[in-house]
């Protein structure tokens, strides 16, 4: 898997690094890691409605912290669990951009083993690189 | 934890790290806690004390509560109050669950009244108390009205019929604390809330049916100050906070003041968690309007699962909630900031006192209590875990120390995920119901993160409070019945 949790830097909440070997696929994993804090199986989200974001931040950092603020808010909002298919980044002058293709559906509890909520994304030690083997982040998730 | 450099013990139960420690520390610190407590503390929670410490405007002391532990920016168990002229306001001094807090309510019945309607109960609150991820409520409302509800709080509720008048006093800030403003509030916060009104949410939120074993009665007189009188008395508890509407207001000022913050107001911070504006600046007051929306909302919520609590045991013992004495002792809040007056080196002065996962423990005879409780002093909800108990304390006069403040809970001891490789959801269900704990569970995952050895003792906390002297044991309560988010 692309991401993994990690143990040793918070108590009460879910902490993970997330890597790829472009950014598209750092985030793609970003989110995938933010949505099985709260669904058990990925597998069992199955495509039955989209949701297409478009996203604009001061840099890439600030950036996947709104795309996984978009993944919690459409959890309340919609009762939405949401997968992302594919990302598209870009900038707009100053600005960092991106366009995802997102899909997923409703939370049925009878179908989707879930554990908790994610409330919100901390920026506690928060922290998106470009590495030489390509991007990675680590993310702190308030539970 | 590590030795820490220059630390004091300046009592048994109290740790002080000198402004030496770091620099910018504006004041010094202090934990509160026991040798065991403290040496099984993360580190993290020393370095986010003393980053606390160095926030503009800090006045007195930075201080971790007992039950402290790592958290983001300030740690769970942290206490700052700012001069509201020259300080700031954190979200991340309240945390994402604004108003997260502590509801206790009676019943006239005994354990052995309860008990073979055990079942029919936590069933019937698990239907009608909705818990879980994404989880939302059996009240219909427009947004609108939501807006309104928020700035309204538990009286909301009243104007519904969710509740009688004796629960707005008997509730921190009688159930709506002033200056709620919705139109500081963004449409993607009420978006995210509008449904919820009514739910626990999950994580360590619960709802639990509870007893007073007469040897957990540490003092009888306050205990019947609290209506606490019958050996083996059923009451109950639960702790949730204001769900998606408060996470998305804190998360909407956390990102407004990380723009404004340095460039606008030349402050710097150790933590981006940390971020602030002035309390006196347009961005520091448009938050304080949004977060004491987000504060009635919690207060709404609990309000509604008061409501459907009486509802259910209306229904299962056929009798009146009234004829079965269920009146609510508290509610307390955990995650907040609020303008209060404390005497600082002999001078009363208002202060925004910031607590994030801590209580206000306000002693007797102190403005802003029920009138019931001017004797006894205010009514501290402490909510351990599903497995070992809760407590009752009482605020006394010891605690303007700590700004009255005390411990909140348990305190995590053990991540999460640790946790989930150590317990299994279905086996703890199966070992909680074998020892008279019956449990209904939204998630057995997270049935597992929440099993009773990934909290700290919650005797030692509450020992811990006691013996600092910022709160006094009432009463110990055993679950038997339990609704997990």
């Amino acid at each position: 898997m692309p991401y993994r949790y990690l143990d040793d830097i918070a108590t009460a909440d879910a902490a993970f690094e997330a890597k790829g070997a472009t950014i598209e696929e750092m985030f793609t994993a970003a989110a995938d890691a933010t949505m099985n804090v709260m669904v058990e199986d990925l597998q069992s989200i199955q495509a039955r409605t989209t949701k297409r974001f478009d996203l604009e931040a001061d840099d890439w950092e600030m950036l996947l912290f709104a795309l996984l603020q978009e993944l919690i808010y459409f959890k309340d909002a919609e009762r939405l669990l949401l997968r992302v298919l594919n990302v598209k980044m870009g900038a707009d002058g100053s600005r960092a951009r991106l366009v995802a293709e997102t899909a997923g559906e409703e939370i049925d509890a009878s179908r989707h083993a879930l554990i908790v909520d994610v409330k919100a994304v901390t920026l506690h030690k928060y922290r998106v690189e470009q590495t030489h083997e390509g991007w990675e982040a680590t993310v702190i998730l308030d539970i | 934890m590590a030795s820490v450099k220059d630390i004091r013990r300046i009592s048994d139960v109290v740790w002080e790290i000198p402004v030496s420690y770091k620099e910018g520390m504006r004041v010094p610190a202090r934990i509160y806690a026991s040798e065991k407590l403290y040496r099984d503390m993360d580190e993290g929670v020393v370095e986010q004390v003393t980053n606390v410490a160095t926030l503009p405007g800090i006045v007195g002391r930075a201080y971790c509560m007992p039950d402290g532990h790592w958290g983001y920016g300030f740690p769970i168990g942290g206490v700052a109050a700012m001069d509201t002229r020259t300080g700031v306001i954190s979200p991340g001094g309240i945390g994402f669950d604004v108003n997260c807090g502590m509801r206790l309510v009676l019943t006239s019945l005994t354990e052995e009244e309860v008990k073979p309607h055990l079942r029919q109960l936590v069933d019937r609150l698990f239907q009608r108390v909705p818990a879980g991820v994404g989880s939302s409520g059996l009240i219909k409302m427009t947004q609108d009205e939501f807006r309104h509800a928020v700035e309204l709080g538990a009286r909301w509720c009243l104007k519904q019929g969710f509740g009688w008048l004796d629960d707005l006093e008997k509730t921190e800030e009688g159930g709506c604390v002033a200056g709620a403003d919705a139109t500081k509030i963004s449409d993607r916060a009420v978006e995210r809330g509008y449904k919820q009104i009514g739910t626990l949410g999950s994580g360590n939120h619960y709802l639990e049916i509870q007893v007073v074993k007469p040897s957990n009665v540490f003092d009888e007189k306050l205990a019947s100050a609290f209506g606490i009188t019958l050996p083996n008395q059923v009451v109950l508890m639960f702790h949730c906070g204001s769900r998606g509407f408060g996470h998305q207001v804190a998360t909407d000022y956390l990102q407004l003041f990380l723009k404004v913050m340095e460039k606008k107001y030349s402050i710097r911070i150790l933590d981006r968690e940390l971020a602030c504006a002035p309390f006196q600046s347009r961005e520091g007051q448009d938050y304080f309007a949004a977060m004491n929306c987000a504060i009635n909302m919690s207060f709404a919520n609990r309000q509604v699962i008061l409501h459907r609590i009486r509802e259910v045991f209306s229904e299962v013992f056929k009798r009146d909630p009234a004829d079965l004495g269920m009146r609510q002792v508290y509610d307390v809040s955990h995650n907040t900031a609020k303008l209060e007056k404390h005497l600082v080196e002999g001078q009363l002065r208002e202060l925004l006192v910031h607590r994030k996962g801590a209580t206000r423990a306000f002693g007797p005879g102190m403005a802003g209590i029920p009138d019931a409780y001017r004797e006894s002093g205010q009514p501290v909800i402490l909510g351990g875990s599903m497995e070992t108990g809760s407590y009752l304390l009482t605020g006394v006069a010891g605690g303007e120390q700590t700004f009255f403040s005390t411990a909140h809970g348990s305190g995590r001891t053990m991540s999460r995920k640790q946790a989930k490789k150590r317990f299994q959801g279905k086996k703890l269900l199966a070992d909680m119901e074998a020892r008279g704990i019956y449990v209904r569970t939204a998630s057995f995952a997270g049935l597992a993160e929440e099993a009773g050895p990934a909290y700290k003792d919650i005797d030692d906390v509450v020992e811990a409070t006691e013996e600092a002297g910022i709160s006094k044991r009432v009463a110990r309560f055993l679950p038997i019945g339990n609704v997990k988010g």
